[in-house]
């Protein structure tokens, strides 16, 4: 099994050739096949990848396989292989991207059905399978680039996959450039791994890391700039204003992409690099800072919006800032588990939003809807589930995966697990916010959209209550001890985390105060959706129309608080002026004035220059390569 | 069949036939015969080529004895990417010009200015090389004189006196350097030998180096280049930015550091800031273009400069960075002129507000070009990311600093080659594109040559890094640089 890893990126690659290449001649039920099947046929291989995986780990190994393709680049000391790394890390990353990927293909066929770019889409959906797979095998820092920088792309024509619009075609401008300043400091982050290490694989830099001192300036420089890199694809302060714009891409593309895998790319680098991270306390510090403060904003923007992706879209900004407050207070396997679990209902709730966008005649603007159980029950059953899955509210999979983190928050440091609370209760208000505006109350929509309600057809629900069950159920793999459970997850991964651990020790807490935790999350979670029920569904508040003068904490909510006009102000236009003043004072006025003075002189001193210009030229490109050939002839004869 | 000689005349006999043949379709069929035997004549170069670092090939008579000059011509593995890369390109840029009526005249000159810089590239005596250096300029001056835009007379003047002088400086610096050599010739094995001191070295290193500047170009000798880019036919700038800027890397690697290593440890670090500013500061600029050729010119200027100072970083990292991404410019950028004009030739003008929504009526074109722009910004598995990478850990290792803001191209360079794709192929079509029609016959042959090289040494760069390996190894550890930090 282990000697066919290659073929697993390679299929999607295929299905992306087959279907870009064939997209005008192949019909659209074949594009569909082919296109969900190569991505079938990677998810089979991954669980057979994942079965030997599990079972070298019940047998006590580290599990550790490497897979040799080419080297790629040598330049001196530099070597760089492209080689596949599987670990349990990675075995469960491939679950979750061939897994999640191929229901999202499958939903997929049935939303994009009516779309003219039908194949155009499967060949990009399949482009980006193949990165994800990259970044996620890749057994050192270049590889893991290729796919970094490759999703990117994938994400780039995916937003832009409608680009007639063109702040559509603006919003995947922006996705790209603010992704690529993260990805100045993974090269850069890359360069210094090489200039301290001398390689750049995995299996190199970490053992020698490990005997390294914590708080080494190096590591901490490393580190620092790998998070930066974080913060770019996984959407976090300062760079998390792309994601909600996003949204502009197709729905099945927000949820593979911009919520359930490439966005925690980030996190998936960092628990990868978890040994430099943790000899780095400075910058597990500003880690947990960046990710508490982008959970806390991105909520708080969340609970006024009104565009039912958009809610969704800074719902998942919040919770992969949850998922680095893991990772900044050392819970490594918190946060891939909140990875897991948050794979599978935020996928589930993009789809079931997309549902509803499709049942709506594409509205999106909660608004409008109203009162559409009754004609989307499953889409709304499967939809409630996401809902208590997200809100943390037992035993659904988010409450053991938020649970995880926010216990880990506790025992480092209380103001931490303060705010991780606070942002908890937000979660479960503008989430369930949005399930009572979209499915309760009365229908507020056009008489239009009214006839034309309807569930979605099997393509879309089957994949719906795949994700709801997983989504229920998810959490059981890592129950904790104080819950009578094995933390399955945790022993799978500890290899990964085997050089953390014995840097940190195992963390405790006991048992009374993790339930005393459990017990006042749940408990507010579920007060918050009753704050919410009795706000949209007893009272029936529809939010006001965007022309209504708000308070101002309203006002900065429901304007994102500004962060994208300061942005603007602070960097587009002063960089578009400082363009526009080198080009014509600097270069125009200022060097190329200086020359033309020169120039101006010359001119005027020597005539012979104008003859160029005024003499016969075939004569004269004649009489050139004839003087070429009879010096040439000079050498041969005389020489 | 690997005879050196035979590959530099080849060029220059095509040229004296194609000078009188008047019917444009003729002319353009042999031009693309004589570039295609030629490229087909550098496959056994290619093939015999032994990768170490030593110089092969050589081919050597005395050419004016009296004087010491001699014609001294070899290849080695820094030489053979630029020869591949020139006779592979101007089979490309031939094709390319298809669409345009061009004599036979047209087509003397590319493939005189050819011959030009095969000698420029292979040259192992000063003289062979000046006169390699001067044979390729006078051509692109006339095609630019001749077939440009309206200012053409006005820019071609600027860069005339702009190359002119650089041209005269190494001229006065190559004399000097013969009138030092004991054996009285002009070998460049020769001027390796000399050990000058390094006040002299210092000199030399300014009249080589603005020579060699002027032509790439780096800040601030760069403002002929913007304008000559733009008002040049398109033929005319895909040789300047594709090959003839190369002469310029080439020269620094070939002769200024070699010969004057004491004045590159006095001015290399000065070189380097300079070829960084202009990164950022061609990018920023790059920006608000609204000519699409001007973007695309001032883009030029900001990759040169990354090459430029990896060149200028004396290691091998960034020397081998900056010899395969000179290849690698030459492909993507001869690529995007030639989308260019395909575009300004169809729409009447290059204005990027007036273009958009191209990438519905013509999606094979969209499909192309988004691949030559993704090169062009370095996305991994693309050509341009193999060199840029180089470069930056090359940049890097001479400084942090360097490199950071170096990579600052990362950013802004998708920044202006997606606002340009953007502004070109999204947003809704206007009357005038609404009936793009999509590229076909010669165009599509040569895209679909670009696209290939493009991903194929992105993906498989090993075959092409193996060639100058040995050679930068060797040459980097023989001028070690003294003072680098």
């Amino acid at each position: 099994m282990i000697e066919l890893i290659w073929l697993i990126p390679l299929l999607p690659l295929v299905g992306f050739l087959v279907n870009g290449l064939g997209r005008n001649v192949l019909p659209k039920s074949l594009v569909g096949i082919i296109g969900s099947g190569v991505v079938l046929g990677a998810f089979l291989l991954s669980c057979g990848v994942f079965s030997m995986v599990y079972s070298a780990r019940q047998a006590g190994e580290a599990a550790t396989f490497t897979q040799l393709i080419f080297d790629w680049i040598s330049a001196g000391n530099l070597h760089v292989s492209l080689s596949f790394l599987v670990d349990p890390l990675s075995a469960i990353m491939l679950l979750i991207v061939t897994g999640i990927g191929f229901l999202i293909h499958i939903y997929s066929t049935g939303y994009m059905k009516h779309d003219p770019g039908f194949a155009k889409f499967f060949a990009f959906l399949n482009l980006f399978i193949f990165f994800m797979l990259l970044l996620v095998l890749g057994s050192n820092y270049i590889v893991m680039f290729i796919g970094w920088e490759g999703v990117g792309l994938c994400s780039y024509l995916l937003i832009g996959f409608w680009f007639k619009n063109s702040a559509y075609a603006s919003a995947a401008k922006k996705a790209f450039v603010m992704n690529r300043i993260g990805d100045l400091g993974f090269l850069i982050a890359v360069f210094l791994i090489f200039s301290t290490f001398g390689t750049l694989e995995f299996a190199g830099v970490f053992p020698e890391a490990a005997t390294m001192p914590m708080g080494d300036t190096t590591l901490m420089l490393i580190t620092l700039l790998l998070f930066i890199a974080a913060t770019g694809k996984s959407a976090q302060i300062p760079l998390f204003t792309w994601l909600p714009d996003a949204m502009a891409g197709p729905t099945p593309v927000s949820a593979l992409i911009h919520a359930a895998t490439m966005v925690t790319a980030g996190i998936y680098m960092i628990a990868r690099s978890n040994i430099l991270f943790t000899l780095s306390p400075i910058t597990l510090q500003v880690v947990a800072a960046i990710g508490i403060c982008t959970a806390l904003l991105a909520a708080a923007i969340a609970i006024t919006q009104n565009d039912i992706k958009k809610v969704l879209a800074y719902s998942t900004v919040s919770q992969l800032g949850y998922m680095f407050l893991g990772l900044g207070v050392g819970a490594f396997t918190g946060a891939f588990f909140h990875v897991l679990t948050h794979a599978f209902f935020k996928a589930l709730l993009f789809l079931g939003a997309g549902s509803v966008i499709h049942a709506m005649s594409n509205e999106q603007d909660m608004r409008s809807m109203g009162g559409l159980k009754k004609q989307l029950p499953i889409t709304y059953l499967t939809m409630l589930i996401g809902t208590i899955a997200i809100a943390g509210i037992p035993p659904l999979s988010g409450f053991f995966s938020k649970d995880e983190i926010l216990a880990h928050a506790f025992a480092d440091n209380k103001l931490l697990w303060m705010l991780g609370f606070i942002g908890a209760l937000f979660t479960a208000f503008y989430m369930f916010r949005m399930l009572f505006l979209t499915f309760f109350g009365r229908f507020r929509g056009t008489a239009e959209q009214a006839s034309h309600l309807h569930e979605s057809p099997a393509s879309m629900t089957v994949p719906l209550i795949i994700l709801a069950v997983l989504a229920a159920i998810g959490g059981f793999i890592n129950v904790p001890s104080a819950l009578g459970g094995g933390h399955a997850l945790a022993d799978f991964l500890s290899p990964v985390f085997a050089d953390s651990v014995a840097q940190t020790g195992t963390f405790h807490l006991d048992h009374s105060t993790e339930y005393i935790l459990m017990g006042v999350s749940s408990l507010a979670a579920v007060f918050m959706a009753v704050v919410a029920y009795r706000q949209y569904v007893s009272k029936a508040t529809i939010p006001a129309a965007d022309e209504v003068s708000r308070g101002l904490l309203a006002r900065l909510s429901y304007r994102k608080f500004y962060v994208d006009e300061v942005y603007d102000a602070l960097i587009v236009r002063p960089l578009n002026a400082l363009s526009v003043f080198l080009h014509r004072v600097v270069d125009k006025s200022g060097i190329d004035g200086v020359v033309n003075g020169l120039a101006r002189s010359v001119g005027e001193s020597g005539k012979g220059i104008r003859l160029l210009q005024s003499g016969n030229v075939g004569f004269y490109i004649f009489m050139m390569v004839i003087a070429a050939v009879v010096l040439l002839a000079y050498g041969i004869f005389n020489g | 069949m690997d005879n050196l000689f035979i590959l530099l005349l080849l060029p220059v006999f095509g040229a004296l036939v194609l000078a009188f043949v008047q019917q444009a379709k003729a002319a353009r069929q042999f031009a693309l015969l004589v570039s295609l035997v030629s490229l087909a004549f550098t496959i056994p170069f290619l093939v015999n080529f032994v990768p170490d670092a030593s110089m092969q090939f050589e081919q050597r008579f005395a050419w004016i004895p009296s004087l010491g000059i001699h014609f001294h011509v070899g290849i080695d593995g820094i030489s053979l990417p630029l020869v591949l890369l020139t006779n592979g390109l101007v089979p490309l840029i031939i094709l390319a010009a298809f669409s345009y009526d061009y004599k036979g005249g047209f087509y003397a000159l590319v493939l005189f200015m050819q011959a030009g810089l095969l000698l420029v590239f292979t040259a192992l005596d000063a003289f062979a090389f000046y006169v390699g250096w001067e044979v390729a300029l006078i051509p692109i001056y006339f095609i630019c004189a001749l077939w440009g835009g309206e200012n053409r007379i006005r820019v071609n003047l600027k860069f005339f006196i702009y190359t002119f002088l650089g041209s005269l400086l190494m001229l006065a610096a190559i004399i000097y350097l013969h009138l030092q050599v004991p054996t009285d010739d002009y070998a460049l094995s020769s001027f390796y030998q000399l050990a000058l001191d390094s006040s002299t070295q210092r000199w030399i290193f300014w009249a080589f180096f603005l020579a060699f500047a002027i032509k790439m170009p780096i800040f601030p000798f760069h403002t002929w280049q913007p304008d000559t880019y733009t008002e040049a036919p398109t033929a005319g700038t895909m040789l300047l930015a594709g090959i003839m800027l190369k002469m310029g890397v080439y020269g620094v690697i070939r002769w200024l550091i070699p010969v004057a290593p004491l004045g590159v440890a006095a001015y290399g670090q000065l070189a380097l800031v300079l070829c960084i500013i202009g990164v950022v500061y061609a990018s920023i600029i790059a920006f608000k273009q609204r000519d699409a050729k001007r973007l695309v010119a001032y883009s030029s200027i900001a990759h040169v400069g990354l090459i430029g100072a990896g060149v200028f970083a004396w290691n091998v990292q960034g020397v081998q960075g900056a010899i395969i991404q000179m290849v690698n410019h030459g492909i993507s950028v001869v690529g995007l002129f030639f989308v260019l004009d395909i575009v300004a030739r169809r729409l009447g003008t290059r204005d990027l507000a007036a273009m958009g929504g191209i990438a519905k009526p013509a999606p094979i074109l969209a499909i192309v070009f988004l691949v030559i722009v993704m090169g062009a910004v370095g996305l991994p598995l693309t050509n341009g990311f193999v060199g840029e990478f180089l470069l930056l850990l090359g940049v890097y290792e001479y400084g942090v600093w360097y490199a950071v803001f170096g990579g600052l191209t990362l950013i802004l360079g998708a920044v202006y080659m997606l606002s340009m794709y953007q502004k070109v192929m999204f947003g809704d079509v206007n009357e005038q594109t609404a009936a793009f029609p999509d590229i076909r016959g010669s165009e599509w042959l040569v895209l679909a040559v670009i696209v290939l090289l493009i991903i194929g040494i992105g993906v498989y760069p090993g075959p092409l890094l193996n060639i100058s390996e040995a050679a930068v190894a060797e040459l980097v550890d023989k001028v070690g640089l003294i003072g680098k930090n």
